[in-house]
């Protein structure tokens, strides 16, 4: 397909630069019920041994946290239930920095709040 | 919990668990590769950037030398696949491809016409795992719209892009803009809202290929492009949330060069039908060695092949981007484009305000406004099928 060529770099370009807050729903509280949008793909890169996020344009390298964090966003958990969670498995789980993530890749559309409960 | 994750630390107070794009672009590896399966389409776009020399590509790879590209691929490090052409679905292995790629981890994204999507095919396609669909119209109504495809084919993609969302997958809509559509951009988004598209790419129209052939007749003037930019600037704010909008410059008209493909030989790499490796779709058009996976992996193509060396980091740069402070930002732009305007593709991009070749652009960007008409100039369409045996 023709304009390939630049799209891809312009928009990746343009994700990794957005700020946060720069999108309408992206704020991210305690009660906040985060999941991952349903363009994006969590997996494991055994190459770079890292896991990643994956959508039709962008390309997210998570850290161990990161992907711990994402795997337990299921729409349902709120963000308190995301870091009481993860207490179970890190000695310190600073809520902020959760929440932090969280909002950063709901800018960048990784991610969604769900706003219904049961919307599965 | 007893899990394995404990091994790991647990995030730092100055530095949150954050996700890491820099990562990428430092590590040598690619991220994604463009895949053009077929060169053939039933459309034929002006705009079209498939190669004017559309009969080299006769000849293409085999469903089993797919798999090895992909394979070697994976292994390299690319992590998203985008399966395009021509028309890929024009492709009988099509299924076969993108389940084998789905087994290899990739995020499989089909760039199509949509033309040869039934549904039969669609819940194939689903069913082996693709990803992501991104459907290309021409403009909001059919009329305009078949005119430009150069056939019938409006009212397939609409009810393709109603089975691609019926299926449940996400769906980007792309709009090549140019002359002669550009002033439509408002229904256009009014369309892609009506088919609850989760992107729309509008791209102004890039000079390759046979876009590069029309290029007098499909720049737009500057006019219809405040206004298409003021009619974009508002429906993001009413769609904020809803509808992402790509919105992709045209750069005859920028200050600076687009960042092409992320830097030569640095994230992405193209494989064309018939096997070439390239760092960017346009770049056959190069003066340049050949590579081609039926003569060497993709493993050493990518890292050591003449091709992929020429351009890649910053030591061929000439003034004024060696000395440049953008030139980590935009690396001087695009070496197709400085090959088509200068004849020379180690120059900087004539697009950029400081080339000193900037003046080949800045009378492009006059001649196309001063033309008034929309439907000035001769456009060429590409051939239909670009492939005389194709049925
Ligand atoms: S003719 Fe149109 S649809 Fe076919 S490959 Fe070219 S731009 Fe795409
Ligand atoms: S001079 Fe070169 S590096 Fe600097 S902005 Fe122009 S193209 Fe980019």
């Amino acid at each position: 397909m023709p304009s390939i060529k630049p799209i891809r770099t312009e928009k990746r370009v343009r994700t990794e630069k957005r700020a946060v807050g720069e999108r309408g729903s992206t704020a991210m509280t305690s009660s906040s019920r985060p999941k991952l949008a349903s363009h994006m793909r969590m997996r494991f890169d055994p190459v770079r041994q890292q896991h990643v996020l994956l959508g039709p344009e962008s390309v997210v390298v998570l850290n161990q946290t990161g992907a711990d964090i994402l795997a337990v966003c299921d729409g349902r958990r709120t963000v308190a239930d995301i870091v009481a969670a993860l207490r179970g498995r890190y000695d310190r789980v600073i809520d902020e920095d959760v929440r932090l993530f969280l909002a950063r890749l709901a800018a960048k559309r990784c991610v969604e709040i769900c706003v219904e409960i049961d919307d599965e | 919990m007893s899990s394995p994750a404990r091994r790991h630390p647990p995030p730092s107070t100055e530095a949150p668990p954050a996700s890491r794009g820099d990562a990428l672009r430092a590590a040598a590896q690619p991220v994604g590769l463009l895949a053009e399966l077929t060169y053939r389409c039933p459309l034929s776009c002006p705009y079209c950037s498939n190669p004017v020399t559309l009969g080299d590509y006769h000849d293409e790879l085999t469903t089993a030398q797919w798999q090895r590209v992909l394979a070697e691929a994976q292994e390299l490090g690319v992590l998203q696949l985008h399966l395009s052409g021509g028309e890929p679905l024009l492709r009988r292995d099509l299924v076969e491809l993108v389940a084998g790629a789905r087994e290899l981890g990739f995020y499989t994204n089909l760039i199509t016409s949509a033309l040869g999507l039934s549904r039969r095919r669609a819940e194939q396609l689903r069913a082996a795992g693709l990803d992501h669909v991104q459907i290309s119209i021409q403009a909001d109504e059919p009329a305009l719209s078949d005119r430009i495809a150069g056939t019938p084919s409006f009212q397939r993609k609409i009810e393709a892009a109603h089975i691609v969302k019926e299926l449940g997958w996400p769906l980007t809509v792309n709009v090549v803009l140019h002359r002669r559509n550009i002033d439509r951009v408002a229904a256009v988004l009014d369309l892609a809202e009506e088919l609850a598209a989760d992107f729309i790419e509008l791209a102004n129209t890039q000079y390759y290929g046979w876009a590069w052939r029309n290029h007098g007749a499909l720049l737009p003037n500057r006019t219809q492009l405040e206004r298409a930019e003021a009619v974009v600037r508002a429906a993001r704010e009413r769609l904020k949330g809803r509808m992402e909008i790509v919105y992709v410059l045209p750069d005859y008209y920028s200050r600076y060069p687009k960042p092409c493909m992320g830097g030569w030989g640095k994230q992405q790499l193209t494989v064309t039908p018939n096997g070439d490796v390239l760092p960017c779709p346009a770049a056959h058009s190069l003066p340049l060695p050949r590579a081609s996976v039926r003569e060497d992996s993709l493993a050493w193509i990518w890292a050591l092949s003449p091709l992929f060396q020429r351009f890649r980091g910053t030591d061929w740069m000439p003034e004024p981007c060696r000395s440049c402070e953008r030139r980590e930002i935009d690396f001087g732009g695009c070496r197709c484009q400085a090959f088509q305007l200068t004849g020379d593709a180690a120059r900087t991009d004539p697009v950029c305000h400081l080339s000193p070749d900037h003046d080949i652009v800045a009378e492009k960007v006059r001649a196309a406004n001063e033309r008034t008409g929309i439907r000035d100039g001769v456009l060429t369409p590409r051939p239909h099928r670009g492939h005389p045996s194709s049925g």
